[in-house]
Order: structure tokens, then C-alpha cells, then sequence
């Protein structure tokens, strides 16, 4: 709680820091307009001129707020949270593919982990191309991967799960590797005198103990996978989703609706973050793990 | 159908001598050479699966063909390396760390900075900041700088929270000595606190590696000059030559892993103290 006030304080500057740019890059516009319209600004017309401006550089905080409002809350008021100008449908579109994408990833990861854990070829063979995978700059290939799959058939939702399965496995595969080795050799050597199978050992305590492992990269796979599931839209020829607002925007020079996407993803991120959180606790509370 | 049965027995082949291989104490040539045995035959069957099933060169090239048209552009590649990797994502990497490096030495001298921005810039470095690009790229123009600029955005703030915290690895009793030693603030932390934190930079550093190249990538779909990776790949795709893009996804591996491995053998050498580094001599 004590780190209210300092949050607090950093957020206040940053939209300190915003007003203050806004003004500094939208100012140029506002004084061309006001020379060809032959009037001088005085400096309140000037601030109030960049903060209210149909296509700024920089859309003030109040704008982007305004532009989200219409396009979430005044849409559901009307009933029609679901229209395709409502960011709510944009948001469910880009949601659904990175939460189809984090369970395949998860699911890819956490089997890869057993594996390496399990199997002292794997763990030497496909540990390091693991990494190697990761060093590669798999977002670039996202267009080319859409393009294919769409060519074989499979479009919609799946291709660009794809592309959030590849970026959200590696953290699992990494935590959980961790994680189901942090037991140590004493914990091990007892489930050996208690005559443990292999498959006792792994579901009371390697599993287990893998937990908070599991969680902390669930958390970045989440992250990731959103990340992937906005550059898979790009390509796609901006139909629907966040990342088809970004694009659409970029295209015709909207930048509130950039910016607002942008909020919007951002706002996603931290619930979907959070979220997985929120389960983190409760499930490390109830098998008494919690610090 | 041959070629199926090559790719089965490269799989089967591959996986045996693998195995054979781990069944043996670890030592240093088995540790490099089993995944690399692993990549070939993943190279192999891949060869194989292209050709057994006639998989047309416009879904998947297979992997002879890619190296030929790597062989055979590799003008445009370097042409696209240096926009892209040296002045977009290089240049920007170099800023992005610096400005978070010296921004994180200034905030860990104020206790009230460090507690707000902390858990902002974690916030900040999980948030989908590659979405930034269109905007950049308004600001900025299409060339080189735009890109450097997303690159800057993107390494920040990881680069930041990674610094911060490790400035504060240091304990009381260490930090006591120093003052023992009556060495002033910048004597402690040039001395003390820096090569403490060293692990947790180069952890930043590192992140940042992957971080720069796909966003100088990423941002050349929002618009660039004619050349670049970004560029590149998504006009091949069009064109549907996949070769090429191929040929380029290769070149961004290799800029990747080099950059990557660069950054981690200087992280050896700098944190040669460190238990992670001692351990694997």
C-alpha cells in the first residue's frame, strides 16, 4: 500500500509529460492553420487548439478517453456492443486468438518440458534449438505464416493462434524445465523409499513443486501471446481485430484510433496479466505455497 | 514414396546416433554436437517431405532451394542487413539501453522514484508495445530512424526494470564496508553496486536483443524505403517467392543468434564471477 502514493505520482507525470507533448507536436498545425486563416494565436487558443485537433500528431489523454468511450460504453448503451466500428468486437477478436494461442502454447510447453525433463536425448538435442527458436525473430515470419496456412486452408482464428503459440511456448518450456527439476536430490531420494512409481513422483512432487514456475511464465507466455496475436492481424488485410485497427489506422491517418487500439490492448494485457494472477494466488494459497 | 522413406530413416538415423550420444557423460563435443546433429536431421527430413509429397515451393521451399537463392541474392540480403539490422535495430539498441541504463542510475537515487516507477515499468514492459510502430513511423518517416525510434521504445523499459533492480542486489553489510573504506557515492557504485548488478544488465541486454530485431522488423510493415527485412518479406510474400523470404528469415537468424550469442560472451567475460558462469568452465 505504501507504494500508492509513488505510482501515483509517476502516472500524474506521464500524463504531465503527455498534455506537454501534445501541445509540442501538435503546435506546428495549429500555427499553420491559424497563419493561413490570417489570425495570431494567443497561448490559450494555441494549448486549446493542439489539444482538440481532428488529426493530431499527438492525441491528448482526453481524446483518446473520448474516442474509446464511443467506440466501448456509448456502443453498449445503444445496444450494439458487438458491431464491427464497437473496439469491444476488435478486443474479442484479437482475445480469442491469443487465448487459443496461449493454450496451445501452454499445452506445447509444458509437454516439451516433461519430455526434456524426462528424456536425456531431448534434453541435449532440443534444449538448445529451444533457445535458438527464440533468438529468431519469429514475428517477422507472422505475414508469411498467415499467407501459407491460408493457402492450405486453414484460416481464421487458427493461424494467427500460431503464431501466439510460438511466441508463449518458450517461456513455459523454460519455467516449467525449471520448475520440475527445482525439487531437490533429499525430496527425490524419499519418494524412492516410499517406493514411488515414476509417475507417483511426477504427479505429488515434481508437478507440484513446479507451480510457482508455472505461473511466473504463464504470466509472459500471456503477455507474449497478446503480442502475437496483434502483428498476426496485421497481415491479414485489416478486417477485424486490434491489430487491424492499428493498421486501418496507420493507413488513413487516424491516430486517436491508433492510440485508442492501442489503450485498449494495453487494458487487455493488464486484465488478461492480472487474471492470470489473481488464479496464481489463489491456487499456491491452497496448496499452501504462498509466501 | 523414397523420399519418404529417406526422411523416416534420417528421423530414425538422427534420433539413434542422439541418443547413443546422451547415453555418454556429457562432455564439451557432445554438448555442441548433438544439437547440431538434431538441426540437420530436421533439415533432412524437411528436404525429404518436401520432395516426398510434392509440396509446391510457393507453401514450403525446401531447404536446397533457399540456400541457392540465398547464394544467389546476396547483394539485396546485405542491402536489407544493413537497413535493418545495423541502422534500425542496432543503432536504436544502443540508445534504448543506454538512455534506460543512465535513467535507472539517476531514479536509484531517489527511494520515491524507484518505488513509482517500478511497478509502472513492469506494467509498461508487458504491455504490447510493438503497437507503437504505426505511430513511430508517422512521426518519424519511413526511413532507418523510425525504426531505430520502435526499437528504443521496445528495449526500455525491460532494460530499465532489469537495471534498476539489480543496483539493488547489494547488502547492507557490502555497502557498509564500502563506507568503511570511506569510498563516496560513485566510488560504491562504480566499485561495488555496477558489478553486482551485472548479471541482472546483461539479463536486460539480452532481452533486449530479440526485442530490437523484431521490432526494427515489425515496424517496416507500417512503411519503408524499398529495402529492408520487413520490407522484404512482405513484398515476397506477395509476390509469393518464398525462397526469398525464406532466404531473409535465415539472414534475421543469423543477425538474431549472432547478436544473441555476442551479447552472452560478453556477459561471460564481465560476470565470469557469477555462479550461473562458474559452473559451466
Amino acid at each position: 500500500m505504501r507504494n500508492v502514493v509513488p505510482i501515483l505520482t509517476v502516472v500524474a507525470a506521464i500524463f504531465v509529460l503527455w498534455y506537454a507533448g501534445a501541445v509540442a507536436l501538435n503546435a506546428s498545425w495549429a500555427q499553420d492553420k491559424a497563419k493561413r486563416a490570417g489570425v495570431e494565436l494567443s497561448f490559450n487558443e494555441l494549448v486549446a487548439d493542439t489539444w482538440s485537433q481532428e488529426k493530431p500528431k499527438l492525441p491528448a489523454p482526453h481524446q483518446v478517453g473520448a474516442e474509446i468511450w464511443k467506440t466501448t460504453g456509448a456502443m453498449v448503451a445503444r445496444g450494439r456492443a458487438f458491431s464491427k466500428r464497437s473496439l469491444i468486437y476488435h478486443s474479442w477478436v484479437t482475445f480469442s486468438s491469443t487465448a487459443l494461442g496461449f493454450v496451445l502454447g501452454t499445452v506445447l510447453g509444458i509437454a516439451l518440458a516433461i519430455g526434456i525433463v524426462y528424456n536425456r536425448t531431448m534434453d541435449m538435442s532440443v534444449m538448445p534449438w529451444v533457445i535458438a527458436s527464440q533468438t529468431i525473430p519469429i514475428l517477422a515470419i507472422a505475414p508469411m505464416i498467415i499467407v501459407v496456412l491460408n493457402a492450405v486452408g486453414i484460416s481464421g482464428l487458427l493461424p494467427k493462434a500460431m503464431i501466439s503459440m510460438y511466441l508463449s511456448f518458450f517461456p513455459v518450456v523454460v519455467g516449467m524445465v525449471k520448475g520440475l527439476r527445482s525439487p531437490g536430490a533429499m525430496q527425490l531420494d524419499q519418494m524412492q523409499t516410499w517406493n514411488a512409481s515414476a509417475s507417483q513422483s511426477f504427479w505429488k512432487l515434481r508437478l507440484p513443486s513446479s507451480m510457482p514456475y508455472l505461473f511466473t511464465s504463464l504470466k509472459i507466455a500471456m503477455a507474449a501471446s497478446l503480442v502475437g496475436a496483434i502483428v498476426g492481424e496485421l497481415p491479414t488485410g485489416a478486417v477485424a481485430g486490434l491489430g487491424a485497427r492499428l493498421l486501418g489506422g496507420s493507413y488513413y491517418g487516424q491516430t486517436i484510433q491508433i492510440w485508442s487500439a492501442l489503450i485498449m490492448a494495453a487494458t487487455l494485457a493488464a486484465l488478461l496479466v492480472g487474471l492470470i494472477g489473481m488464479i496464481q494466488r489463489i491456487t499456491l494459497k491452497r496448496m499452501g505455497m504462498a509466501q | 514414396m523414397i523420399w519418404l522413406l529417406c526422411g523416416i530413416i534420417a528421423w530414425v538415423g538422427g534420433w539413434w546416433v542422439n541418443s547413443q550420444m546422451a547415453r555418454r557423460p556429457r562432455t564439451r563435443l557432445t554438448a555442441l554436437a548433438s544439437p547440431i546433429l538434431f538441426g540437420l536431421t530436421v533439415i533432412a527430413v524437411w528436404e525429404c517431405i518436401v520432395h516426398g509429397l510434392n509440396i509446391s515451393p510457393v507453401l514450403l521451399p525446401a531447404p536446397t532451394q533457399i540456400a541457392v537463392t540465398f547464394a544467389a541474392s546476396t547483394a539485396i540480403l546485405w542491402e536489407d542487413f544493413v537497413q535493418t539490422a545495423l541502422k534500425g535495430a542496432l543503432s536504436g539498441y544502443v540508445m534504448g539501453c543506454g538512455a534506460a541504463f543512465l535513467i535507472a542510475i539517476a531514479v536509484d537515487r531517489f527511494p520515491f522514484l524507484k518505488r513509482g516507477l517500478l511497478p509502472v515499468g513492469n506494467f509498461v514492459a508487458a504491455l504490447p508495445i510493438i503497437g507503437m510502430a504505426p505511430i513511430l513511423v508517422m512521426w518519424f518517416g519511413f526511413d532507418w530512424q523510425s525504426k531505430a525510434a520502435v526499437v528504443v521504445v521496445m528495449v526500455f523499459f525491460p532494460m530499465l526494470v532489469n537495471t534498476v533492480q539489480g543496483l539493488q542486489e547489494t547488502d547492507a553489510m557490502q555497502r557498509d564496508l564500502m563506507r568503511t573504506y570511506a569510498a563516496g557515492y560513485w566510488k560504491t557504485l562504480l566499485k561495488l553496486r555496477l558489478p553486482a548488478a551485472m548479471p541482472f544488465i546483461f539479463n536486460g541486454l539480452k532481452i533486449a536483443t530479440t526485442l530490437a530485431l523484431i521490432g526494427a522488423i515489425v515496424a517496416e510493415f507500417f512503411g519503408s524505403p524499398i529495402r529492408g527485412m520487413g520490407f522484404r518479406i512482405s513484398t515476397s510474400v506477395g509476390q509469393l517467392s518464398m525462397d526469398l523470404v525464406w532466404a531473409e528469415i535465415v539472414v534475421a537468424a543469423l543477425a538474431g543468434s549472432g547478436f544473441y550469442g555476442g551479447v552472452a560472451l560478453i556477459e561471460k567475460a564481465v560476470t565470469f564471477w557469477h555462479p550461473s558462469q562458474r559452473g559451466r568452465a
